[in-house]
């Protein structure tokens, strides 16, 4: 998979739903493989300088512009506590496409963009029943090749706590 | 080709007047009252056809003849009044002040190309 | 020949809803006593026009109910009726019911009796009082009977005697195109008389001295020949008869000829083409659109001209460059600089309406609101030519309308409370809008009777929101109906002059920018003021830096910028940190402790303070320095992320990097809030490292 501001074409969009299978991009989080359903993804942006947003959750590493919108870029490490990690030539932002409550495009920083996975029933693993897996967003487990992908809901996780469009209370 | 000055307040008379006109092959000048197409035809050469809306602010269509009518090269052009007001005295008004004839609002393209092509022969 | 009508719509539609306007203005400039006969012929031609529109473009209901409208206004015209105060309210209420119909016409829902029908009852009411001309229904009829398909008689000779009077041709007609047009109709024989032909001396050939005498034979109508004379019926004698056939044409020293019937088709003319536009449940997409005056667009075409001229002219040093032209270099780019500028200032005035279109809706709303009321109250409107941003207008039409409402509601008072207190009954409320720096100002004044004071601040120490023994200046009190926990109490809504909602309408304004500012003086009256940015998409900006991030303020906000010696610097209660302008202590805002950002110098006499102006506080915001001054195009946070505290939007500076835009209130907030958190170390964090990379 290259790097740069490429599109990945979008597969039939009937394949999305509540059903787990079908094809998801996966990217590396630290030593940790991540997957993200493709209808989601708009795009893949080599990693470029933000500009910090002040007072925001700690997550969100700041503002970049994306041919004249402002997008936020998540940084995915900091939002699942991972330990940081420095930016290098793999480093890439994955673009997304939120649709509630209304559409939004975001930016997710992963330390690199790993394959395109078409995931079966046969792939997919029931996820240990550990209590903080729901909030962390995630649909399920899959495993592909002896390798474990954490499946992201990301609708659910770019509308959770600081991320979510709603005005944080000024409390 | 014949050149039609189309008077109209109303933009969207005027709008659908000047594309029906171009549409069946006409130049079309337009104006947005009497005062404006009086602007229109001075320093150029006369068009081939008035054609004025009756009610208008500024100037009236009734008006426009008078003053078209004295102007050299106006004399005997064809000017015709659009009106709903096929009211007697209207018709009578615009016929003293030099009017060739009128059309009937509401009249549609097809009507009004047919009787423009017919009073320019 | 087909032409697609709907086209245009919403042209009409667009007109239409300006004209209705218009005539709302001019019927609430009338009464019953005085009747200025050029206001009553603008309303008649505004639903004449609208009337006119509905028949060609085939908006049947629209077209019937402007018809009766239209009948009411002839017959006050011609002074046939007379203006009663009643009638007035019917005309406003037919402007309402029109506007209905236009709106559903143009979203193609279903237009319902219940839309006009009332009001087309009483109208028909008004009219029915006894007229001596007919009612233009005789129109419709005529102008039916020109469009129905003729009856098609069985072929007889027709003999037509037609003698043109001596000034036929002087209204533009030609005899000839009447009897081109009666040769279509069949077999025509035509004989002209030459005999009246006066000497060639004495010829005026503006002057027509022939006569025609023409044989028909065609399946046709006396009512259809004498049709094709219509337009000149008052400038000859015609005689239609039909001859027994066979009976030869009088024959004397004239021409004679036989024209043939033309093959053009004559059929009956075609129906309308026009789509009623059937209500289908889906709604025509509205398309944005926004009128222009012709000299703004003309402007834009000259600076495109000018830029074209430019752009040419650095071509030319740019195919043979050497060092020599390098100042003709740098004066093209100046050229070029200010040509760019001077097109996006043309381009942004395209956007620009008069206050006007906003400020035409408030005579009705006083009108109404002040009948509802039983109060006597009159509007004035002034500025109305000032320009602003199409955007800004839509959104500070609510919050004026409150403002107007309120000023109704709660400040004017009664006619009879009124003259007890020796003011004239009828109160007077002005709107008016004018230009003062990069800034609108609309002002909103009554001469009601004002806040009162006393009662405000009792109201809010016992609410809390006044500590016992704070003392308020009297701007202070004013502004406390703006606080939220004041002013949606609604038992304080009669008392404090105003109503519920103020801090609504202060948001709404702040929303965009904006800023509202209230004078009152008890008994006289309260005048409230908006000042609002022209535009909302570009700023002129002024470039701070912070450490090691850039922000940009508005550079209308900044009053001006001062380096302040230690001496001049205290604080209060050990906290507040406050420096002396002048023979004033303004506090100090620390952008770097407020947004938590690393800062760059921590003493104050080391950088800058900008004093910047907060709605009517004034605040120093401590930077490290000044960096440039530039216009910038706004883009808003809230599209794909949310609001952030402090920041107004984000503009995109010419490396393609993005800065935040400064949000003066949003900044003193944010003060309170952190202005004593600690000040983040000279550290560095993982984001260096990510900036870094």
């Amino acid at each position: 998979m290259s790097v740069g501001t490429e599109r990945l074409s979008a597969p039939d969009p009937g394949a999305e739903g509540t059903d787990q299978t079908g094809q998801y991009l996966t990217f590396r989080l630290a030593d940790e493989i991540y997957g993200v359903d493709i209808l989601k993804v708009q795009e893949i942006r080599s990693w470029d300088c933000v500009t910090p947003l002040p007072n925001t959750c700690k997550a969100v590493l700041g503002v970049l512009n994306l041919r004249g919108t402002i997008i936020p870029i998540v940084d995915l490490r900091r939002h699942f506590d991972l330990p940081e990690g420095e930016t290098g030539p793999t480093t890439v932002i994955v673009v997304v496409k939120v649709r509630q409550p209304r559409e939004r495009v975001m930016g997710l920083l992963v330390d690199a963009v790993s394959d395109v996975h078409t995931l079966g029933e046969e792939h997919l693993r029931s996820a240990p029943a550990v209590g903080h897996l729901a909030e962390q967003n995630l649909v399920g487990l899959a495993e592909v090749d002896g390798t474990m992908i954490t499946l992201l809901d990301i609708d659910a996780l770019l509308n959770s706590g600081d991320l979510s469009p709603e005005p944080v209370g000024t409390a | 080709m014949a050149t039609i000055l189309g008077v109209d307040d109303s933009a969207s008379m005027r709008e659908m007047v000047s594309f029906t006109l171009k549409s069946a092959g006409f130049e079309v000048v337009e104006a947005v009252d009497g005062v404006d197409a009086l602007g229109k035809v001075a320093g150029r050469p006369p068009v081939d056809l008035v054609l004025a809306d009756v009610n208008m602010p500024n100037m009236d269509g009734i008006e426009l003849v008078r003053e078209l009518r004295a102007l050299e090269g106006y004399k005997f052009i064809p000017i015709l009044l659009l009106t709903t007001e096929a009211a007697p005295e209207k018709k009578e008004e615009g016929k003293a002040a030099g009017a060739t004839g009128w059309i009937v609002k509401p009249f549609n393209p097809e009507q009004l190309v047919g009787t423009i092509k017919k009073v320019l022969g | 020949m087909s032409i697609d009508l709907t086209q245009f719509h919403q042209t009409y539609f667009e007109e239409s809803f300006e004209l209705l306007e218009s005539m709302e203005t001019a019927l609430l400039e009338m009464s019953p006593g005085s009747v200025d006969m050029d206001v009553v012929n603008d309303v008649f031609r505004a639903a004449h026009s609208i009337k006119g529109g509905a028949g060609t473009f085939g908006f049947q209901e629209i077209s019937d109910f402007t018809h009766v409208v239209e009948a009411l206004l002839d017959g006050l015209r011609s002074e046939q009726l007379r203006v009663s105060a009643p009638m007035i309210e019917e005309l406003l209420a037919s402007v309402d019911c029109v506007r209905t119909m236009l709106e559903k016409q143009r979203s193609n829902e279903e237009i319902l009796p219940s839309d006009w029908a009332a009001v087309h009852g009483r109208l028909e009411g008004l009219v029915d009082v006894p007229r001596s001309s007919g009612p233009t229904n005789a129109d419709v009829a005529h102008a039916t009977a020109e469009s129905a398909p003729p009856e098609r008689p069985e072929a007889l000779d027709w003999k037509i005697d037609f003698r043109p009077y001596l000034d036929l041709l002087r209204t533009g007609n030609d005899p000839l195109r009447l009897v081109t047009e009666l040769s279509e109709m069949g077999t025509l024989e035509s004989h002209c008389e030459l005999g009246e032909l006066p000497d060639f001396d004495d010829l005026d050939p503006e002057e027509i001295h022939l006569r025609w005498e023409l044989r028909l034979h065609a399946a046709t109508t006396e009512a259809a020949i004498a049709n094709v004379f219509d337009w000149v019926s008052d400038q000859c004698n015609l005689e239609i008869t039909v001859l027994p056939s066979d009976a030869p044409v009088a024959t004397k020293d004239g021409h004679r000829s036989t024209v043939a019937a033309s093959p053009r088709d004559n059929a009956a003319p075609t129906q309308p083409t026009v789509d009623p536009g059937k209500p289908e449940g889906r709604r025509m997409t509205e398309s944005q659109s926004i009128r222009v005056a012709i000299d703004k667009v003309d402007d834009l075409i000259n600076m495109v001209g000018e830029l074209v001229i430019t752009q040419s002219m650095l071509q030319q040093i740019g195919e043979n460059f050497d060092q020599t032209q390098l100042d003709a270099l740098r004066d093209k780019l100046a050229l070029l600089g200010r040509n760019t500028r001077e097109l996006q200032e043309s381009v942004m005035r395209i956007r620009m309406l008069p206050i006007s279109f906003t400020f035409n809706r408030f005579p009705r709303l006083v009108h109404d609101l002040s009948r509802k009321l039983d109060k006597q109250v009159e509007l004035e409107l002034l500025g109305q030519q000032t320009e602003l941003d199409k955007t800004v207008m839509e959104k500070i039409s609510d919050p004026l309308t409150h403002l107007v409402r309120n000023a109704l509601d709660h400040g004017i008072e009664q006619p009879e409370e009124r003259e007890r207190v020796g003011k004239p009954r009828t109160g007077t409320i002005s709107m008016n809008a004018y230009h003062e720096g990069g800034n609108i100002v609309i002002e909103i004044a009554d001469d009601g009777a004002g806040i009162n004071k006393s009662r405000v601040l009792e109201q809010a120490r016992q609410r809390g929101l006044v500590s016992p023994d704070e003392v308020l200046s009297d701007d202070d009190i004013n502004h406390l109906i703006f606080h939220p926990g004041f002013s949606t109490a609604e038992t304080v809504s009669d008392i404090s002059g105003r109503g519920v909602g103020m801090d609504v309408v202060r948001k709404n304004i702040a929303s965009i920018g904006g800023a509202i500012h209230l004078t009152s003086a008890e008994g006289e009256g309260s005048t409230v003021t908006i000042r609002l940015p022209l535009t909302l998409s570009i700023l002129d900006g002024q470039t701070v830096r912070v450490g090691r991030e850039n922000f940009i303020l508005p550079l209308v906000s900044i009053l001006e910028s001062i380096q302040v010696r230690a001496n001049d610097v205290s604080r209060i209660a050990g906290k507040t940190e406050v420096f002396k302008l002048r023979d004033e202590y303004l506090p100090v805002i620390r952008l770097h402790r407020i947004f938590d950002v690393e800062p760059g110098r921590l003493d104050l006499t080391e950088g800058l303070i900008v004093v910047v102006d907060n709605d009517r506080q004034r605040v120093g915001v401590f930077v490290d320095e000044l960096l440039g001054q530039q216009q910038v195009v706004i883009k808003s946070l809230e599209t794909n992320f949310k609001k952030v505290d402090g920041i107004s939007g984000a503009t995109i500076l010419g490396d393609g990097t993005v800065a935040l835009i400064l949000d003066v209130p949003g900044l003193v907030t944010l003060h309170d809030r952190h202005g004593d958190r600690p000040d983040r170390a000279k550290s560095v964090e993982r984001d260096t490292e990510v900036v870094a990379a």
